[in-house]
């Protein structure tokens, strides 16, 4: 019979098995870089679809928010024929490296972080927006201070971007290659090992990721917690 | 044609009614060297998908003093204030300060403190920081000079919105003083407050006014307004049905809603 | 002591040291010394890359990154030019992709063999020395559920031959008892053993697979099961791309003598894998 999934697992932390660390450590550059990128972009899209009011901003919220439900492969997809020596940024030489990972991981999450954070930044600005207008506030000034003052919700917000980010597997499988030493990340592991059919591995690769994702959960609403209390009456 | 910005005042008694018993007000001693802010309000209306809020508003603001305005609930003060400070726009007519068209330049000049203090999500001086990083090159007021101002130096470092009701919205006068404006508007801001906090907010709004301050005021305690207000603009249906002096508007009310409110009943015309 | 500044400047700062250290992603992967390979799944899942190409690199300073997928998909990702080298196995595939300029020459590389599996209680009643012509037969008449790669792999193009010998004139796709799973060779088998259907895999993949259950080798030993291995340059006319130095370096390797040796000595579970046939 196959070890058990968590004396593996167990086995694999204790042991501090290199192979291991280093897909760890390659899941969380990846995911962490590509959460990070599509915060500076999704805040600001979503800020400003939050308080711009043009013609049509209906039409955008609703595609934004659509694009959150992308399927990763798609997104891959699309990365890979753009970043192929075949495509139009081929010239690069990104695909198969952490960088086309992070761009297509950065890609399924921006939507996210806009949608979700254009929500929260809308429910403030509601509550601001007379404020805001009266001391004059530019568009940027406003954004700068929404986005400040929603940091708690936006915590969550890039949260969620995390999770989804670390639990991929479509997107970075197809423009990573999932290579040896280079590419391959936690996901793409336990896809890998479950093709091998070693299934008690993937279970355990997976019971890692699993608790990794709930190490940094609690270390941020850690953070957050009493910061929170300070902030919101 | 454009019309003259006083041809279609209502009832504007001017300085000439002054005959009554002076009530032991800081009108006698306003500051009329301090700048003149002239509000004119011509045609004034505002509908909001179909339903007319505001309609045909003509009148002219004493340049100096504390305005109010008062009415019953619905009658559209806080909507009439927000025009005139600019940050709703109307739907008919326009509003002229110093016969200008104000900008953004002017509104800078003007600030608002809301019945329910908008606070930001921080501390309480980084509430009075924003204002002061934002108007920095305007030569805003010193953060410490107000918080000592409204009695809130010992919290400088607590969360802004876990002060009570009162602190909060002293917190929020400061705020709006911290930009050295010339005009303040203030909707119903001492409506929640109990009576200590209250009488703080209305000394301090009292010295803004004695040092030159234009105030116009939404208010629903015609006691404040008698003790405070030059001027009276009352509000019935959407429109100003009264416009005088505070003392002939608390002594003699010309309008039947006036009449009603200040006697403490609701209005009805067919009675 | 504004508070402010110091709060939109850590924004600011943020921002920058992702940026930053995405450009450092991307500085660490640039590599231009190693080589690509786009590889059909069988070799590198069964362990034969972790056991070569160690060797080659200290050999050679040579970096081999290996993107294992099916057939299919990695010769279509090789006409795109992201491939050094192709190592698959469907001779007419690669046959026609050198034909058509994409690659520079076919060689033999090695060689197994294919074998059907399907679960213990032999439901299609086929027996040990049967042909596959005979035991495709005993399956479709039996309508025994078959688990079909369905994904343009080598497996899966051979496969459709085998069956379409067996019934010529009936679109195999079709059949109720045919399952077309659309995926890689362990999900196949994995699928497979869910459903209780005979599936046709690679023994390469089969030995190493680790989650065989109740299921054994139904059919092996025929000669129509042969497994090629071929190897491939991508052509560096259509592909400038290609670092044609180092991948020469590394097909010459794998076509010599003593690769041909080292391969055959690769086994798992204590049987051999791969039968090296080189030229």
């Amino acid at each position: 019979m196959q070890e058990s999934a968590t004396s593996l697992a167990l086995t694999l932390i204790s042991t501090a098995d290199p192979d291991l660390l280093e897909i760890i450590g390659l899941s969380l550059r990846v995911s962490l870089s590509a959460v990070g990128l599509s915060l500076c972009a999704g805040l600001v899209l979503g800020a400003t679809l939050a308080i711009a009011r043009f013609p049509g901003r209906q039409a955008v919220n609703i595609l934004v928010n659509a694009s959150m439900s992308m399927p990763p492969v798609v997104v891959g997809l699309l990365v890979y024929l753009a970043l192929s020596r075949s495509g139009p940024l081929g010239w690069l030489g990104l695909l198969y490296t952490p960088s086309a990972m992070i761009i297509a991981q950065t890609l399924l999450i921006t939507p996210l972080i806009a949608a979700l954070s254009r929500q929260v930044i809308e429910d403030l600005y509601l509550e601001y927006a007379d404020q805001f207008t009266s001391l004059q506030l530019t568009t940027v000034e406003k954004i700068k201070a929404l986005l400040w003052d929603a940091r708690y919700s936006l915590s969550t917000v890039a949260l969620a971007g995390l999770g989804r980010a670390l639990s991929e597997v479509g997107a970075v499988i197809i423009v990573g290659g999932n290579i040896e030493h280079l590419t391959r990340v936690m996901t793409t592991a336990i896809a890998l090992e479950t093709s091998k059919g070693n299934l008690a591995l993937a279970l355990a690769l997976g019971a890692i990721l699993l608790t990794l994702a709930l190490l940094i959960n609690a270390l941020l609403s850690s953070i957050n917690v009493s910061a929170k209390r300070y902030a919101y009456a | 044609m454009h019309k003259s910005p006083d041809s279609n005042i209502v009832n504007l008694n001017a300085t000439e009614t002054n005959n009554g018993k002076r009530r032991p007000t800081p009108a006698s001693n306003k500051n009329e060297k301090a700048p003149a802010n002239q509000f004119d309000l011509v045609e004034l209306g505002c509908t909001i998908s179909g339903k007319v809020i505001l309609q045909n508003i003509n009148i002219s603001l004493k340049p100096h003093g504390i305005s109010a305005i008062m009415g019953f609930n619905g009658a559209g003060k806080s909507m009439l204030l927000k025009l005139i400070h600019g940050i709703a726009t109307p739907t008919n007519g326009h509003v002229r300060w110093n016969q200008q068209v104000p900008t953004r330049e002017h509104r800078l000049n003007q600030a608002m403190v809301f019945q329910k203090p908008v606070l930001l999500r921080r501390s309480v001086k980084a509430n009075i920081d924003f204002v002061i990083k934002q108007r920095k090159h305007r030569d805003p007021l010193n953060r410490n000079a107000l918080l000592a101002m409204v009695g809130l130096v010992d919290k400088a470092t607590q969360a802004a919105r876990l002060l009570s009701g009162g602190e909060q919205q002293r917190l929020a006068l400061a705020r709006a003083l911290a930009c050295k404006p010339s005009v303040l508007f203030l909707d119903e801001a001492t409506a929640s407050l109990d009576s200590a906090s209250a009488a703080i907010i209305e000394d301090i709004v009292e010295r803004e006014s004695r040092a030159g301050t234009k105030i116009i005021m939404v208010t629903h305690d015609a006691a404040q307004a008698a003790r405070l207000s030059d001027e009276v603009i009352f509000m019935h249906g959407g429109t100003v049905v009264e416009h005088s002096n505070s003392q002939s508007f608390f002594t003699t009310p010309s309008s039947a809603p006036a009449k009603a409110y200040l006697e403490g009943r609701l209005y009805n015309p067919n009675r | 002591m504004k508070q402010q500044p110091i709060t939109y400047t850590l924004l600011k700062r943020c921002c920058i040291i992702f940026i930053i250290a995405f450009f450092l992603a991307n500085h660490a992967a640039a590599n231009s010394d190693a080589i690509l390979v786009q590889s059909t799944t069988s070799t590198a899942n069964s362990g034969l890359y972790k056991y070569l190409l160690p060797k080659f690199e200290i050999e050679t300073g040579i970096k081999v990154n290996v993107v294992a997928v099916g057939t299919g998909q990695a010769i279509q990702n090789a006409k795109n030019c992201d491939a050094d080298v192709l190592l698959v196995h469907a001779k007419q595939a690669e046959d026609a992709f050198v034909a058509r300029g994409f690659g520079v020459e076919r060689f033999d590389l090695m060689y197994n063999d294919f074998v059907i599996v399907g679960p213990k209680s032999n439901p299609a009643n086929i027996e040990s020395n049967d042909t596959v012509h005979l035991a495709l037969q005993r399956i479709s008449a039996t309508t025994s559920l078959f688990a079909s790669r369905g994904d343009s792999s080598g497996t899966h193009k051979k496969e459709l031959s085998l069956w379409q010998s067996v019934m010529p004139d009936k679109i195999i796709s079709d059949q109720s008892w045919y399952r077309s799973t659309g995926s890689g060779m362990g999900a196949t088998i994995n699928t497979a053993i869910g459903l209780g259907a005979y599936t046709l895999t690679d023994r390469a993949t089969w030995i190493s697979f680790n989650n065989k259950q109740d299921y054994v080798i139904a059919v092996e030993g025929d000669s129509v099961l042969f497994n090629q291995y071929g190897l491939i340059m991508v052509n560096p006319e259509k592909c400038p791309s290609v670092n044609v130095q180092h991948a020469q370096v590394f097909i010459d390797w794998l076509l010599s003598e003593d690769t041909q040796q080292t391969i055959s000595e690769f086994t798992v579970n204590e049987q051999q894998l791969f039968y090296p046939n080189a030229k």
